[in-house]
């Protein structure tokens, strides 16, 4: 028997239970749909891009052709400078603000965060929508713009500020938590050796910062790079990339040279995605357990400061926000701005918009629960079950992936893929399902962390323990993982919710008439002239966001009282 | 060989790689029933690997395991007959005490009145009647792995495995609940295979222990045989204290250490060659002290160069005159540290006890 064992070749593999087959087939099933809904539509871009019109090789003459288009390239030189521009202005900008929250001792910290992040909760174009009603050619504040020397807000100008807006709260997240992961005892040393304010500045704070700073410059300039509805509402005749994008493909119909840009700009953020890895790996190793959590003591004149920082920021958001919800109600901007329900009774009464917002809701609520189910399961799958290693990192590699592609890219490959003629899945295309995939793969990377982070907190011996009793995993999945992670479930659920009310560059190439969502709409009204149908649509959506949101809060609150009792319970 | 069949639980050339890094090899290992074993050894000596395989929570790249006459070398746990209890509890956090140790019962659908009495069973076997309705959160570290231990044994397992169950508590609950598992391990007899990297613990508690080191084994015996007859240098140096001693041989059967002439322990080194380089291992306790008179062999003066005191004994760093440049460490009780006057600078008589001895060539 051992002269045999000796002799063969390989390692023993332990017999398969009936319930690993199970957690085999849900893990392959998972990979299966990342590979259908997410490798396949990027690499049908690839082979797009490499194609003539009519389906030969073409090598690289549509990227030498595309290189050959002034045009274009004055696309990719205004996409690039924009970007970094708007980095430039929001990183000093979003750093002193979670340099208030998070050093500082000024009051009302809750409300003053709460409103940087009010913009999550809307639609980026909204910011677009607003500087139009102060700045724009019927604006309020028209004349404001023109003492800085600006002939008009449309174009660049309007971009950029608009943008600022509309990353600001991205970043802000970012830097909070950056500047929340200090270790007290480093201030302290500082101190003993007498260091004085500034230099601990530069010393302890910018170093500890400085991944998280990295970081937020990173996403601020892809999502400038690839933001589309922003340029496409204040943008006038200045083109950029993402825009460019959008006429290629779906005005020209020129699928090669759309596909061109598409990879252009999936560069940038894969790189980026790449940067931000490696940067992500170095900060989790700063911090040591034994770290003890910084608290700010009161400094009057600074906390003065600060706060004063913080109103003018927070009030210019409010003016920002407040300026859309008031134009949604002006009867006729700007000649009668007596308050009426005008825009909403007609944008409603008129089927266009009632329909849009019944389908976003739909898109949504799809998104948030099927999204939520597929991603838990497929981290569950992939961090608790055994078998299958070569398969894991795999999957890992696919799940990481979507924060790399821009959602004007998925789109674009979606079109390519789920619109060819021989593709068996060609009847989905333009459906609702396609849509609520399309925004659970767009949004799978966060959704997918959170549920990781949440069962790698967890034991790693439970189903180690559960073997040993005989007790199949799932049922263990069923009576513990899931109790446990509820509130988990609830914030992916609220994640993808927010983010598939407010989402326009996914969808933006899969809808029809008849699948319309609400964000969209929008700019369709906006281009008919319809501003103030479109600022409404824009305030109903961010009014669902934030009703939305307070719905999950209840929620949250209701299952921590109902079912997380387990927690509170204090040791004797 | 012949009485191997009836072993309950045997291990055959058990090997595991981990790409080129060698975790364990060629394992072979026989467990009786009703034994309680002990795995020893220093961190990443393969132990906690080997009751993983056990487990079936790991798989060997080679070896066969059989358990109470069957083959169980690749099937997965759940179809293996064991409990396990793990360092960190494990215990769900958000079941109550009596959900957790009822948790395997549960599966194999009795009644829920049985279920009920057999949990307030164990849960009065561990010492802690009537806590079925606590969460885990609401008990100590220790009581804690109590409802871990009970809900391993709920379902009357042929073996139990531990892993480093007293690791995570406090040097007196540990003390104290490790000669519970011993006392209730013996009450039902159920094979036990206990991984620890406590010395103290495997040897008060283990029928036998396995010192593991570097992914083999280098001693199995009794905690007397590990203790007094250390089976290689690494178990000697790894087992409680000792003092090392550099020896040549002599031819004949004795060893020069220092000017002491010593002779070989019994049954070793009776062909090792002249000029041999030995090393001994020497007991601090292994020396004579009283009653000494000038015919006792072996005897040495030395000075008494630093104590370090632990309590109800001391350890006395003893320069001597025959052994010139290798200090010996020598153990006194708290009364013989009075009636001796061990203190700094102390002239002491003694002799070394030559036939605790331990012995072994050293290489090169």
């Amino acid at each position: 028997m051992a002269a045999v064992l000796s002799l063969s070749s390989g390692a023993l593999r332990q017999r398969a239970h009936w319930t690993d087959r199970i957690a085999h087939a849900t893990l392959l099933a998972v990979v299966a749909a990342l590979v259908v809904f997410l490798a396949l539509p990027l690499a049908s871009i690839l082979v797009k891009a490499l194609q003539t019109s009519d389906g030969g090789f073409a090598g690289l003459a549509n990227f030498t052709s595309y290189l050959a288009s002034p045009s274009l390239l004055s696309s990719l030189w205004h996409s690039v400078w924009v970007s970094a521009l708007v980095t430039l202005i929001t990183l000093p900008l979003a750093f002193g603000f979670a340099y208030a929250l998070s050093r500082s001792c000024m009051p009302f910290k809750g409300l003053f965060r709460t409103i940087a992040l009010v913009p999550l909760l809307a639609p980026s174009l909204l910011s677009a929508l607003s500087l139009i009603y102060w700045f724009g050619n019927q604006g309020i504040a028209r004349g404001f713009i023109r003492s800085f020397g600006f002939e008009t807000i449309y174009g660049a100008p309007g971009i950029v500020i608009a943008e600022c807006f509309a990353v600001f709260p991205h970043a802000l997240m970012i830097l909070v938590t950056a500047l929340s992961l200090a270790d007290a005892r480093l201030y302290e040393a500082a101190a003993a050796l007498g260091t004085s304010t500034r230099r601990k500045f530069f010393t302890i704070t910018l170093p500890g910062a400085k991944y998280g700073l990295i970081s937020a410059a990173l996403v601020s300039f892809t999502l400038v790079m690839t933001d589309f509805g922003i340029p496409k509402v204040i943008g006038g005749n200045f083109n950029m990339l993402a825009t460019d994008v959008f006429k290629l493909v779906i005005g020209q119909q020129d699928f090669q040279r759309g596909a061109v840009v598409g990879l252009l700009l999936l560069t940038p953020a894969v790189l980026t995605f790449a940067i931000d890895w490696l940067v992500q790996r170095k900060q989790t190793s700063m911090l040591t357990a034994r770290a003890v959590p910084y608290r700010p003591s009161p400094a009057p004149a600074f906390d003065a400061s600060m706060t004063a920082y913080s109103i003018l920021v927070s009030v210019s958001m409010l003016l920002m926000l407040g300026m859309a919800v008031f134009a949604s109600f002006a009867a006729f901007w700007p000649y009668d701005l007596s308050l009426t329900l005008r825009h909403y009774t007609m944008g409603l009464v008129d089927a266009e918009v009632g329909d849009a917002f019944v389908n976003s809701l739909q898109l949504a609520a799809g998104t948030a629960l099927f999204g939520t189910i597929i991603v838990f399961t497929g981290a569950y799958m992939l961090e608790k079950t055994r078998g299958l290693d070569a398969l894991r990192p795999v999957v890992r590699l696919l799940a990481m992936l979507p924060m790399a592609v821009p959602g004007l890219v998925l789109g674009l490959g979606y079109i390519f893929f789920f619109n060819l003629p021989g593709n068996p899945l060609n009847g989905l295309y333009q459906t609702l399902p396609l849509l609520v995939l399309c925004t659970i793969v767009h949004f799978y990377t966060t959704g997918h962390l959170t549920a990781v982070t949440a069962l790698k907190a967890l034991d790693a011996e439970f189903e180690s323990v559960s073997a040993s009793l005989k007790v199949p995993f799932f049922k263990t999945f069923w009576r513990v993982t899931l109790p446990i992670c509820t509130p988990t479930l609830l914030d992916i659920a609220r994640y993808f919710f927010i983010n598939a009310m407010t989402t326009i560059s996914a969808v933006v190439f899969l809808y029809s008439p008849s699948t319309k969502v609400a964000s969209i709409a929008i700019l369709n009204l906006d281009e008919a002239g319809e501003a103030g149908a479109a600022a409404a649509c824009a305030v109903l959506i961010t009014g669902g966001s934030t009703l939305v949101t307070l719905l999950f809060i209840a929620l949250g609150w209701w299952v921590d009282k109902r079912t997380q009792a387990w927690r509170n319970t204090s040791s004797h | 060989m012949a009485d191997v069949s009836s072993s309950y639980l045997r291990l055959e050339g058990i090997r595991k790689s981990f790409g080129t890094f060698q975790a364990l090899q060629d394992i072979d290992l026989t467990v009786e029933r009703g034994e309680f074993v002990c795995f020893l050894g220093p961190s990443g000596c393969g132990k906690t690997t080997l009751l993983r395989i056990i487990a079936g929570l790991e798989t060997q790249t080679a070896g066969r395991i059989h358990q109470a006459g069957r083959d169980i070398s690749v099937l997965p746990p759940a179809q293996r007959d064991y409990g396990i209890v793990f360092q960190s509890y494990a215990l769900f956090p958000n079941l109550t005490v009596a959900d957790n140790v009822a948790y395997g019962l549960v599966n194999r659908k009795q009644p829920k009145a049985q279920i009920a009495q057999r949990v307030e069973e164990l849960l009065k076997l561990v010492g802690l009647p009537g806590s079925g309705p606590k969460f885990p959160a609401q008990l100590s570290g220790g009581q804690q792995q109590r409802i871990a231990l009970a809900r391993a044994l709920a379902t009357s397992p042929g073996l139990l495995l531990l892993d480093e169950p007293l690791s995570a508590l406090d040097a007196i609950v540990r003390v104290h609940l490790r000669q519970e598992i011993r006392s209730l391990q013996r009450k039902l007899g159920v094979t036990t295979i206990m991984v620890t990297h406590d010395q103290e613990e495997a040897l008060s508690v283990a029928d036998r222990i396995v010192v593991m080191n570097g992914g083999v084994i280098e001693q199995v015996g009794t905690p007397l045989q590990i203790y007094s007859e250390p089976a290689t240098p690494f178990v000697a140096d790894f087992i409680g204290k000792g003092n090392r001693l550099a020896a040549v041989a002599e031819g004949n059967g004795m060893l020069r250490c220092g000017h002491l002439l010593l002779p070989c322990p019994a049954g070793w080194g009776a062909d090792l060659p002249a000029g041999a380089q030995v090393t001994l291992y020497l007991r601090p306790e292994d020396r004579v002290v009283e009653g000494l008179d000038g015919g006792h062999p072996h005897q040495c003066v030395g000075t008494v160069r630093h104590v370090e005191f632990l309590g109800g004994n001391c350890i006395a760093e003893m320069q001597v005159e025959s052994l010139p440049d290798q200090p010996v460490h020598l153990q006194f009780s708290l009364n013989q540290m009075y009636d001796l006057n061990v203190r700094e600078g102390a002239v002491l008589r003694f002799a070394l006890r030559a036939d605790r001895l331990r012995a072994f060539r050293r290489a090169g």
